[in-house]
């Protein structure tokens, strides 16, 4: 475990030049509620990085205004060096409840990013169904949503977010609706693809374990108004199998010591 | 339903009501109503006329479009009323008075308006159907979770492909809710405006048959009308069951 927390307020000022996210400044106030405060952060390429903070820091706030869904008050986002006003093709978003389409099926569901691109009926299939295999739902293309298990649906979610194609996957809370069982099986996938698709991956997450177990790099936030408090590299060795990776020192001391640290804010 | 341990099949209970009107209609109790099995032969050769057939067909036609303009106008502004905080508190408290109020007694201002002919009567069943579709359609749209129009948003839709493709998709089921609802008013303000008219289509039949106390014949022309205004409801009801199961997994 590396805690770079002092490297990364000086890297603020001087851009990486492997970052694909880059934060810079953003703060956010809902009315007279300060949500963000000055948000500096560079998400490295290749990279999963996650946000992990107590609930209601901000996290699923700076996560939609890097998506382009909602606009920061000040301050700026760049995506592969250009700034961010919208959402864009280089971008894909996860959805904590889905957000798939009832009256379609999976593979329409699947496919509707290319649909919505403009991409021919055979070929924008031909993608979807290689994502549709990817997560492991070969078979249930015809189905509808609610034919399916909430794991499952979230499976959807996550193919249609690879079909795509985009730089940069952002996942709010993917797990947070499924169940615990489905959840570690997911989390042990989405590492499966991360190491294949090559993508810059930001997740928001509550849970301190899923972050560790997953997670290049974890950015925590203090409680509202967010800011950055703390950034960890878990530096954990993913070679070795789910089960010994849950058991292992490093990782079970970097939960201990984010917990440390986040328990001041618990009420 | 089960009577004496036997299922009793769904339509039993109307069957048993015909006897009943049969029943009262043989033993002469007020000549009001004559035996069914008088008024379907009436009905029958009803049918046949020429002067029913045109009737009829005036009737459909100011029906229909009186009720598309409703549907267009009525989804229109129940879009506008759920996305708009603006629209919705300007036209709210006009929606609301008029789905509740009494539409038949503005008939003869709207005869002043519009004439005494089919156009009041289109006018009529537009006014009659048109709230329940926006009330419906506004709730609809409001009920679209955040989530999918962001995803929609997210994914590239925007403008009017993000309407078309997933918010008034995702607002179906409402909105069927209320062209249905909104056509059972519609029938209603097809007759209403047509009686108060009086001088053409199903208004006119009506008329003329009460008037000489031609019961079979009203009768018939009361069951025929039913029958249509629950077979075009029954149509409706029909298409919302296939997008029903929306509503719960949105």
């Amino acid at each position: 475990m590396r805690n770079i927390t002092a490297a990364a307020s000086a890297a603020a000022t001087v851009p990486s030049p492997d970052a694909a996210v880059e934060v810079r400044g953003i703060c956010k106030m809902y009315a007279e509620m300060e949500a963000l405060r000055s948000i500096d952060l560079d998400f490295p390429a290749g990279k999963l990085t996650t946000l992990l903070g107590p609930s209601g820091c901000g996290k699923t706030t700076l996560l939609k205004i890097i998506a382009g869904l909602i606009p920061a008050t000040s301050g700026e986002v760049r995506v592969n060096g250009k700034p961010v006003t919208g959402p864009g093709p280089e971008r894909a978003f996860v959805f904590q409840d889905f957000a798939l389409m009832p009256w379609a099926t999976v593979m329409r569901n699947v496919a509707f990013g290319l649909e919505l691109k403009g991409v021919g009926k055979d070929e924008r299939q031909a993608v979807a169904q290689k994502y549709i295999a990817e997560v492991g739902l070969s078979g249930f293309e015809n189905k509808y949503p609610h034919e399916l298990s909430g794991g499952m649906r979230q499976r959807v979610g996550l193919a249609r977010a690879f079909a795509v194609n985009a730089d940069v996957l952002l996942l709010d809370e993917p797990f947070s609706a499924v169940d615990e069982q489905n959840r570690r099986k997911f989390q042990e996938d989405l590492l499966r693809l991360v190491d294949l698709e090559k993508k810059t991956f930001i997740f928001v997450t509550h849970s301190i374990e899923e972050a560790v177990y997953c997670s290049d790099r974890i950015v925590i936030l203090s409680r509202r108004p967010g800011r950055v408090a703390q950034i960890i590299e878990p530096e954990i060795d993913r070679t070795a199998s789910p089960d010994a990776i849950r058991r292992d020192q490093g990782y079970l001391d970097t939960v201990e010591e984010i917990w440390q640290g986040l328990k001041r804010y618990v009420d | 339903m089960t009577l004496f341990g036997y299922r009793v099949p769904m339509m039993a209970s109307l069957l048993a009501w015909c006897v009943i009107w049969e029943i009262v209609g043989q033993a002469g109790v007020s000549f009001l109503v004559p035996p069914l099995s008088d008024v379907l032969v009436a009905a029958f050769s009803l049918v046949q006329t020429g002067s029913w057939q045109a009737a009829a067909l005036t009737t459909l036609n100011s029906f229909l479009i009186g009720m598309a303009l409703a549907i267009v106008a009525g989804v229109v502004i129940g879009v506008l009323m759920g996305r708009s905080t603006l629209a919705d508190n300007l036209l709210g408290i006009w929606v609301n008075i008029f789905v509740s109020a009494p539409l038949s007694a503005l008939v003869p201002v709207l005869m002043i308006l519009f004439g005494m002919g089919e156009t009041t009567v289109v006018v009529t069943v537009f006014l009659f159907a048109v709230w329940i579709i926006v009330l419906d359609t506004r709730a609809g749209i409001q009920a679209v979770p955040r989530s999918l129009e962001e995803m929609g948003r997210s994914y590239g839709a925007g403008g009017l492909r993000l309407y078309s493709k997933i918010i008034l998709l995702a607002a179906l089921p409402e909105i069927l809710a209320g062209i249905r609802l909104g056509m059972v008013r519609g029938v209603k303000g097809v007759v209403i405006g047509q009686l108060l008219v009086s001088i053409i289509g199903y208004g006119e039949l009506f008329e003329l048959y009460s008037r000489n106390f031609d019961m079979e014949n009203f009768w018939a022309l009361t069951i025929i009308l039913f029958a249509a205004a629950m077979g075009l409801s029954a149509l409706i009801e029909n298409i919302e069951k296939r997008v029903e199961y929306y509503a719960g997994v949105r």
